[in-house]
């Protein structure tokens, strides 16, 4: 009796995939005008800024460009200031992405929480993402100004030792004050993100769990967790390539200094392409760059499943 | 800007139970916002202030009184409409684009067969992680080609390029969290896969699809570098353009129009957010992730 049924409704899945496929080949169809603009305006351009590497493309009106190899490559595996500039750009990258997760956690478990004005706390916590990025570079520089800035002015009235440091022009604090700005402004999307997972616990689940007897933390580390694994493992992926491979922030608050302590490599390229005008040069630098955070994303992609499969 | 401070007395107080065990939560959301908010409060202040005390060696956070002149000078005689019109426009056609290009595409991305949604994850993995900066080079060559430098339409096509691939990957994880159930019903029931798109697609991933047009145009609202290298002309510039030439050339003093400039550019935003709240709340990432 159970091998007929078994039987029948193999029948009828194989009846569905097939009518399932004959409107997929008809939706290909209807899809094929959406991919001509995304083949001109994005696989086109980038497959141009991969083949730029392997010339010697330089800027100016009507300069021959001609192939010439690996040799961008070659000289840029010799080029120390690129590679001290790299691993700045690790250092940068990594620091914001899990500075802001952190930060970002926490507030996100605090307006979980059933507090007043819940609405208003969520849309101001949205701040930072809201000013244009040359806003909030224009306004920590100011907030920042050494000797009677406020932050200096704030610091000093409560005797806060080093108070009167110029934060963004010292050595040793210029790169820890960026990564603390970069945290800030990448906060609100993890933040939200967070909040998202947060919300879609089902309070049921928490109420049986507090009659079962688990405890704060037992609760935290075997509902919360658990709830907000995926979407953390995609933030971290998804901030650590938006972090390495941004510059703007860096670029107005710095412009790299102190000394190069804070020259991360996507102004280094930057510089590179519109300050010189080597453009194949400074794309042998995005290739680089890229092939770095494919390595990095894989080994902490082949992590975390690792993690899924243990559990 | 007062209201950040706001939620700390009035804690809730409901006819059996006093609540005070939230007490410290309000504490710690206040010094949250309080350092998330105060460049924000600071601008604010500032843009009160007049160019006397603005020269001040200490600024103080509450300005002496309200100088309004700031706002006027920057509409008036800034270019601060206009460019905000440019900025406007240029968004709006952005994101429009960007969902007209992209939403055919994410559903075959999403429901076809295995190879071809591979290959579209792996191109768009690979366009994310190539610094946009780069993807420029080929771009801004083309664009002066075909003599769209310094135009609205050569920036509207960059912020395409550059937006296509991440709007791409978040309406991709919508889609799939559209039960496929639903289409093959119905197909069975003998709809054509454009009745299908339209009918019972369509209507379910609306929500998706504002999510990541807002995204689009809050992205290219905010966006300088791009505008910084393919703008000259005054009449094209952006906001964030007109706003960074505060602070060049022509030094400190304008600062209070500044900032003025900047409290206006946040604004549009910052609605967007309020309105978007529950909405992004439900997830502006969670699409992404089912993906």
């Amino acid at each position: 009796m159970s091998s007929v049924s078994t039987k029948e409704v193999k029948l009828k899945k194989a009846k569905k995939s097939k009518k399932a496929k004959m409107y997929n080949r008809g939706a290909w169809i209807y899809a094929m005008p959406a991919f001509i603009p995304l083949v001109l305006l994005s696989v086109v351009p980038l497959s141009q800024a991969v083949w730029t590497a392997f010339t010697d493309s330089v800027a100016g009106f009507d300069v021959k460009v001609s192939f010439i190899g690996f040799e961008n490559f070659r000289r840029l595996a010799g080029d120390t200031l690129f590679w001290q500039s790299f691993k700045i750009g690790i250092i940068w990258a990594v620091s914001v992405t899990f500075l802001s997760l952190f930060l970002g956690f926490g507030l996100a478990l605090l307006l979980n929480q059933k507090l007043r004005f819940l609405g208003l706390m969520r849309v101001l916590s949205l701040v930072p993402w809201a000013m244009p990025p040359v806003v909030v570079a224009i306004m920590w520089s100011l907030l920042l100004r050494p000797q009677s800035g406020p932050i200096v002015d704030l610091f000093t009235a409560l005797h806060i030792p080093g108070a009167k440091t110029d934060w963004l022009g010292d050595f040793n604090t210029a790169l820890p004050t960026v990564i603390l700005i970069g945290a800030w402004v990448g906060m609100p999307v993890i933040t939200v993100s967070i909040l998202a997972a947060l919300q879609g616990i089902p309070t049921e689940m928490v109420e049986a769990a507090i009659i079962d007897g688990a405890n704060a933390w037992k609760r935290f580390r075997y509902i919360t967790l658990p709830a907000i694994r995926a979407i953390t493992s995609a933030l971290i992926a998804l901030n650590i390539i938006w972090n390495f491979s941004s510059f703007g922030l860096v670029f107005v608050l710095t412009a790299g200094g102190p000394g190069g302590k804070t020259f991360v490599p996507a102004l280094f390229a930057y510089n590179e392409a519109f300050k010189y005008g080597n453009f194949g040069y400074a794309a042998a630098m995005g290739v680089v760059m890229a092939l770095a955070i494919v390595g990095m994303l894989s080994i902490y992609l082949r992590a975390t499943k690792k993690e899924d499969t243990q559990r | 800007m007062s209201t950040t401070s706001k939620p700390l007395p009035v804690i809730p107080v409901e006819k059996k139970k006093r609540k005070y065990y939230l007490i410290p939560t309000y504490i710690a959301v206040v010094f949250y916002l309080l350092f998330l908010g105060f460049p924000f409060i600071w601008m604010f202040s500032t843009s009160l202030k007049t160019p006397y005390e603005l020269l001040q060696l200490h600024p103080s956070l509450i300005p002496e009184g309200f100088y309004w002149q700031n706002y006027i000078d920057i509409i008036e005689k800034r270019g601060l409409i206009n460019s905000a019109k440019n900025s406007f426009v240029i968004a709006l056609l952005t994101a429009a684009l960007t969902t007209v290009f992209t939403v055919p595409a994410a559903y075959a991305i999403a429901r076809l067969r295995k190879v071809f949604s591979g290959i579209a994850t792996g191109w768009i993995l690979i366009s994310q992680v190539f610094p946009v900066s780069l993807v420029i080079i080929p771009l801004f060559m083309a664009v002066r080609r075909i003599g769209l430098l310094d135009t609205i339409w050569g920036l509207v096509l960059v912020y395409l390029v550059a937006s296509l691939p991440f709007a791409l990957w978040m309406l991709k994880g919508y889609v799939s969290s559209i039960p496929v159930d639903l289409e093959e019903a119905g197909a069975m029931d003998g709809a054509s896969s454009f009745q299908i798109l339209v009918r019972i697609v369509f209507p379910l991933l609306v929500p998706g699809i504002v999510a990541t047009a807002l995204f689009t145009f809050l992205n290219s609202w905010n966006e300088f570098f791009f505008a910084l290298v393919l703008i000259q002309s005054p009449e094209n510039e952006t906001l964030p353009l007109t706003l960074a030439r505060f602070m060049g050339s022509e030094g400190q003093v304008l600062l209070g129009p500044l900032a003025a400039g900047a409290f206006l550019a946040t604004i549009p935003s910052l609605v967007i957010f309020g309105i978007m709240q529950r909405k992004l709340a439900s997830g502006l990432l969670a699409g992404a992730v089912k993906g």
